[in-house]
């Protein structure tokens, strides 16, 4: 493949731009659309300290469970923790912060962060503590809403069916997820990708995010755990 | 929950009749999930899924699953004809705009005012609130299929919510395996009874006054 944009590289390359205390969100529902690759380069090369944003904590042993699991984040931004009993404890045991926030609203937070809006306004959660906590309301046409503020990163990794080598993008079925909104919110997007193809052979209709917002693309090795249906 | 599989789908059944040709509904797990079961052949309604499908169909056979191809909880499904995939905020965004018709999904608790309570239990639970808020906020319409009292024998069904709210006042209707309740400004209206139990039996164990409806349907 021609590498014409020079933005393909070998995971040991991605995992240069990685170090500890890093904000790195990452694209998945419950583990389905989580970049394996670079999920296991995280974890090989010992990276801790980190802020993960993304959807949800995955299982323990599927998706960004992995990372969890083994201690290596100090935070993380969330809607869902419930299907990894291991964030959970990590949490209330106090050596993992998480931040709570409705799934829908954390993926807008995501998008803004993406497209250079600095907050969203939202009515999700008004009378819930947890939600509101201490965040600014204000007032649009005579109804109160929380400001909710954008979601940036360090660095994003995203999981992709196919890239050409500019980057182009397109997802596959219920794996795109938040996938589209992390690789728009990075100051740096990684995409790993299951299948890289000649630039001009992806249909510029079908393409979802466009290769302006990623930086880097690895081919993946695989899904390589367990789903829990299986 | 502890019931058995035949309560579960009567459950199912009475929630499968509230879903009317062209909806857009989305289930929550548990009994939720045996709805589209019980729909009469031929019923029109797209399943939303709020990792970004619109239009599920049934679980796949064994063997032929799709990793790539699973409902919010990640279990495998398989779609129907119509139907699309799209991101996080696209499906957020039916929810909140009012195209999802209805959800169906469990709780813990439910108020007489139809206060929802399903996503923590202080000390012990703490998942985080998912897609709950939002589908409980802003879904048209809100049913709850649970049991009549919790496994010590507690009802379910209560006058204040001792478990932190999911959302207010938001519940349309509670389905148990003892009877049906609508909630309306007046409070909580016993519909339907599930044979073989009295009234006096779900008084019993509900945690607030009910009215009881003109005509009660008894379900056999």
């Amino acid at each position: 493949m021609e590498n014409t944009f020079n933005k393909i590289i070998e995971l040991d390359d991605a995992m240069k731009h990685f170090r500890d205390g890093m904000i790195i969100m990452f694209g998945g529902f419950g583990g389905i659309g989580t970049p394996p690759s670079l999920i296991d380069g995280i974890l090989d090369n010992g990276f801790k300290d980190l802020t993960l944003i993304g959807n949800d904590s995955g299982f323990p042993h599927i998706g960004i469970g992995k990372v969890v699991s083994r201690g290596r984040a100090k935070k993380m931004i969330a809607s869902h923790i419930g299907s990894n009993p291991v964030a959970g404890q990590l949490m209330t045991d106090g050596k993992m912060e998480v931040e709570f926030s409705p799934q829908g609203i954390l993926a807008e937070r995501i998008r803004a962060g993406g497209v250079g809006i600095p907050a969203i306004l939202s009515d999700i959660g008004l009378d819930n503590d947890i939600v509101t906590g201490n965040k600014q309301t204000c007032s649009v046409g005579g109804k109160k809403y929380l400001v909710e503020t954008a979601l940036t990163a360090d660095i994003s990794i995203v999981f992709a069916k196919k890239a050409d080598p500019y980057g182009n993008l397109i997802f596959d079925k219920s794996a795109r997820n938040t996938n589209p909104l992390v690789a728009m919110a990075g100051d740096m997007t990684i995409a790993e990708v299951e299948e890289i193809v000649p630039l001009g052979s992806l249909d510029p209709d079908e393409i979802i995010t466009p290769g302006v917002f990623v930086n880097y693309i690895v081919p993946s090795k695989g899904v390589n755990w367990k789903w829990a249906w299986e | 929950m502890g019931m058995g599989v035949e309560i579960r789908n009567r459950i199912a059944k009475r929630a499968a009749e509230e879903i009317k040709n062209g909806m857009i509904v989305n289930l929550g797990i548990g009994i939720p999930s045996l709805v589209p079961n019980h729909l009469p052949a031929g019923t029109n309604v797209m399943f939303h899924a709020e990792n970004g499908i619109t239009g599920m169909g049934p679980s796949p056979e064994k063997g032929k699953e799709d990793e790539n191809l699973c409902n919010a909880g990640g279990f495998p499904v398989s779609i129907v004809k119509g139907a699309s995939y799209c991101d996080s905020t696209i499906a957020f965004g039916m929810i909140r705009r009012g195209r999802v018709d209805m959800t169906i999904l469990g709780s813990l608790e439910v108020s007489g005012k139809g206060d929802l309570a399903n996503w923590i239990v202080p000390g012990k639970k703490v998942p985080g609130m998912g897609g709950a808020m939002e589908l409980a906020q802003k879904a048209r319409k809100v049913i709850v299929l649970m049991n009549q009292t919790d496994k010590y024998g507690n009802p379910k069904i209560v006058d204040e919510c001792t478990l932190p709210l999911t959302s207010a006042r938001c519940v349309n209707m509670i389905i148990t395996e003892m009877a049906v309740f609508q909630i309306s400004a007046h409070g909580l209206i016993l519909t339907d009874l599930f044979a073989p139990h009295s009234i006096n039996e779900v008084r019993a164990k509900t945690g607030c006054s009910f009215t009881i409806a003109e005509n009660v349907r008894v379900i056999n």
